[in-house]
């Protein structure tokens, strides 16, 4: 194959994807190649789902900056693209005169950064918003909230989607040459031949950047284990709880996700190793340790999972962490160190990348682009009645499936014919919700992976659970007598 | 507006039948019972093993046949059920409603019974350490894909903990070509029924290790193998002591938990140590009108007990709809050498069947019962072990009607 596009995406993450979609606004002929079989494998589907406030950013940074303004839109995005997204506020928690100190230079930052409603609160204050909470004192901020970050990355790729961008997964970008002003990447073992390519590679974004000509840069990846705990917790947990921040690391917080699970972690460690997501059993304790000392009302009874996600950063000559950095060589838009806040800023990311390529060439607007995307609906989000008229039209939607999650058959089908044609287990995992929950799929996934198959066509053996390589079956037991 | 009963039966597996079945006998016919799945039968319908009904029926079935006898007492008395219903929400007014493809239903039942039976411990809620490939699989999920759906989930395979399904598995995949390595238990002693041991893995040659875990799981896609590390009496991993196994496929045999999410929302007292309801001798909760039988109540071993346990429930909840039940108010605790018990509260007036679970394994010894120091029955056994759940009835008249009881096992 060999087909020709006016902008190649490499990365189909939360930024590839944002930039994909933001891009479809234009009209241009628009591909991105992702290296796995969906949208959020890597980084965009392994962090904290927070929409940060902008604080904890040097003032004029562009961390600041576009966190700042991705923040703002978040609200009308979530409305738009339909994914969850609450604005629940966020306390970040002291209890000594140094800490206090400490967080009023974070006040003062975000002021100075245009984050609104930063407010130091006492300990009545902060208990009454969190009874179980242990804390002298805290930063408040308001506007800080939860993401679904599956449901976000999903929403943005599949609206990018229905305005004629074309994902081709299972294409890790491995070679591209710029020649006579047309760029010929090979991904997959295909060809794409782009006038312009956008650099979205996130934790591989070095290898890419080296690919397109630019500097070598000194990546600095950082490794994040979490542990996540049951839904029942997430109720007395109505706001992110993060300690005192130093200029690099958040520290180990209790997040609610807005499923209602509580998250701990992250660890922060760094590694050599991008692809490596295994987690030790040290950091589970030292999770457990840490989170205990700020919200201690949880036990290894309320543990369903734990995951890994790793952050690739652009660290200077001495290990200095940088800034995100967008540079534009050769019609190449190069996205270095895109680790936190990305998930926040990932939409002013996209536009600050298109004003970039506007600096050399105009392009002319999209006159049929629309920018919403119907959220699916949801059995456990209807009122009975709701769920009474569905099943009427459908009967589909009265047989439930999950029943952690109370998802029902109708709307698996319906993931399971996603506009991005991904079919992965994990894949209905994160458009759905099922085999999130306390039962991690042992009641459901039977279930799924049979209307995946007739759905789909696909023998047993070739149904994978996530990446390319994870099969869940040898085949059958046995075929069918005559 | 609702429709109203007299009794709804939440699950249509061995415990749900079994009280269905047995109301229905007792001339309580406004029942009707409610089944997620497209068939009656619950687990029993995966369980293509022998060996059930060696209890009651002195013969050796398998699941499926177990529970048969069952439905086709259902279907010759004519007890109304519903089948992919599923149960949304309980009130602790009794309002059950259910979900189905005719639509939502809203019963107002006089009496609910829980049956609704348990789920298995995952990898997550041990907290196993180790990268998530596919290939790890909980040993019921892996029993429904070889049984119920025709899917063979792998080739190379190791098996955590001694559970019975773990070693149910251990023998099927066997039959089925897979390479079963070896069953680790993290615990000193089996946690199957010793006969599982012998005819599951003893009689295919695979070999079981005690005090032993799975310390770390490998692969970025598929499963390429996992680390296995000795325990100490603690049952920590011991450093210096790991071992690598390689397998594509590690099946988890670590334990059931009732699945009570539907009573914990109708507010029903859960006991920390069964993880089930709290109830009497008439295996009704602590909320008057709601009855547990079965594993939602306490994990059992032998089906049989579970269907005994069951029509004991049958026979509480027509006495509760004749208004004759009193609620017991004397609590009872597991002494010395026992994990747990059911039930945790006595009225005295009644006879008492108790379940319980031994702390270690013992040779003969003696099961006592006493009520506030004062020994007012014992029975000899001739062993306990930790896997194998005893049952003892104790007769009427035994018990004053106020004064804590405390059941013990002691050599």
């Amino acid at each position: 194959m060999s087909a020709s596009f006016d902008v190649l995406v490499i990365g189909g993450g939360v930024i590839g994807s944002a930039v994909a979609r933001e891009l479809s606004r234009y009209r241009l002929s628009l591909a991105v190649v992702e290296q796995n079989l969906d949208v959020c494998n890597e980084t965009s589907g392994r962090n904290t789902g927070v929409c940060h406030g902008g604080f904890a950013y040097d003032t004029g940074s562009w961390k600041a900056k576009l966190c700042v303004q991705g923040n703002q839109m978040m609200g009308d995005l979530s409305e738009e693209l339909g994914f969850d997204f609450r604005r629940s506020g966020k306390v970040l928690v002291g209890n000594t005169p140094a800490e206090r100190a400490s967080l009023e230079k974070t006040r003062e930052q975000g002021i100075r950064n245009g984050v609104q409603g930063l407010e130091m609160i006492d300990s009545e204050r902060l208990h009454r918003m969190i009874p179980g909470v242990i804390g002298q004192f805290a930063l408040y901020s308001p506007q800080s909230g939860i993401i679904d970050p599956f449901g976000y990355t999903i929403a943005l790729a599949e609206n990018a989607a229905w305005n004629g961008v074309l994902y081709f997964f299972a294409h890790p970008a491995t070679e591209a040459h710029f020649h006579n002003g047309i760029w010929t990447v090979i991904a997959g073992g295909e060809e794409f031949r782009s006038r312009w390519v956008v650099n979205a590679s996130g934790i591989g974004y070095r290898a890419v950047s080296d690919m397109l000509g630019f500097p070598p840069y000194h990546v600095v990846y950082s490794k994040d284990d979490y542990i996540i705990l049951d839904d029942r917790l997430g109720k007395d947990v109505p706001m992110p709880i993060y300690t005192v921040p130093s200029n690099t690391y958040m520290g180990i917080h209790v997040t609610p996700t807005t499923d209602g699970n509580l998250l701990l972690g992250p660890t922060a460690e760094n590694t050599g190793d991008n692809r490596y997501y295994g987690v030790e059993k040290k950091n589970i304790d030292a999770l457990v340790q840490n989170a205990m000392a700020i919200w201690p009302h949880f036990t290894k009874a309320d543990f369903i999972r734990t995951y890994s996600g790793i952050l690739a950063k652009w660290a200077d000559e001495n290990g200095v962490i940088q800034d995100f950095r967008m540079e534009v060589k050769n019609h190449a838009v190069n996205l270095v160190g895109m680790e936190s806040p990305g998930l926040t800023a990932s939409v002013p990311i996209a536009r600050h990348v298109i004003a970039l390529m506007e600096e050399e060439e105009k392009f002319p607007e999209n006159p049929s682009f629309c920018p919403e995307r119907p959220k699916p609906l949801q059995f456990r989000e209807m009122s009975d009645q709701e769920r009474e008229e569905a099943i009427r039209k459908d009967p589909r939607w009265g047989k439930l499936v999950c029943r952690c999650r109370k998802v029902s058959q109708a709307e698996i089908l319906q993931a399971i014919d996603n506009p991005l044609g991904v079919h992965t287990m994990t894949g209905i995992k994160y458009r759905t919700h099922t085999m999130m929950g306390r039962c991690q799929g042992g009641y459901c996934q039977m279930a799924i992976e049979q209307m995946v198959e007739q759905e789909t066509g696909e023998k047993p053996q070739d149904v994978r659970y996530c990446r390319e390589g994870s099969w869940m079956f040898t085949g059958k037991v046995r075929e069918a007598g005559r | 507006m609702s429709e109203m009963r007299d009794v709804v039966v939440i699950g249509g597996g061995p415990a749900g039948l079994a009280c269905a079945v047995a109301l229905f006998r007792l001339g309580v016919k406004d029942v009707l019972l409610l089944e997620r799945e497209p068939q009656l039968g619950g687990i029993l319908r995966q369980c293509i093993h022998d060996g059930f009904g060696l209890g009651r029926f002195h013969q050796a079935l398998s699941g499926p046949e177990y529970a048969q006898r069952f439905i086709d007492q259902m279907v010759s008395l004519g007890v109304p059920y519903e089948t992919d219903a599923t149960v949304t929400e309980v009130t602790p007014e009794r309002l059950v409603t259910f979900a189905s493809p005719s639509g939502i239903r809203k019963i107002q039942a006089r009496t609910v019974v829980f049956a609704m039976g348990c789920r298995e411990r995952t990898r997550g809620a041990l907290a196993i350490p180790g990268e998530r490939p596919s290939g790890v699989y909980t040993a019921g999920t892996a029993q429904a894909y070889v049984n119920l759906y025709n899917r063979m989930v792998g080739k190379d395979v190791v098996i955590l903990g001694s559970g019975d399904i773990g070693l149910i598995m251990a023998r099927r995949l066997t039959l089925e070509g897979a390479h079963v390595k070896a069953v680790y238990e993290i615990l000193p002693h089996p946690s199957g029924l010793k006969r599982n041991i012998h005819q599951c893995l003893d009689d295919y040659g695979i070999p079981l290790y005690l005090s032993r875990t799975v310390t770390d799981i490998h692969g970025a896609s598929r499963l390429t193998g996992v680390t296995v590390s000795k325990v100490d009496e603690r049952l920590q991993p011991i450093a210096g002591t790991e071992e690598e196994v390689s397998c594509d496929t590690l099946i988890l045999s670590v334990g059931l938990i009732p699945e009570t999410e539907l009573e914990q929302d109708a507010g029903i007292p859960l006991d920390p140590h069964t993880k089930g309801a709290v109830v009497d001798e008439h295996l009704e909760s602590r909320t008057p009108g709601f009855f547990s039988c079965g594993n939602v109540l306490h994990v059992h071993d032998l089906v049989d007990n579970v269907s005994d346990e069951a029509e004991r429930t049958a026979q509480s909840v027509k006495r509760f709809l004749e208004g004759t039940l009193e609620q017991g108010m004397i609590p009872v605790t597991g002494g010395e050498g026992v994990s747990v018990v059911v039930p945790q509260m006595i009225s005295g007036r009644d006879p008492v069947t108790f379940s319980l679970r031994v702390r270690k394994e013992m040779g003969p010894c003696t099961l006592s019962v006493r009520q506030q120091g004062k020994a007012v029955f014992s029975k000899a056994l001739p062993k306990a072990l930790p896997a194998e759940m005893v049952v003892a009835t104790v007769p009427p008249g035994v018990f004053a009607p106020v004064g804590d009881v405390e059941v013990m096992v002691s050599c």
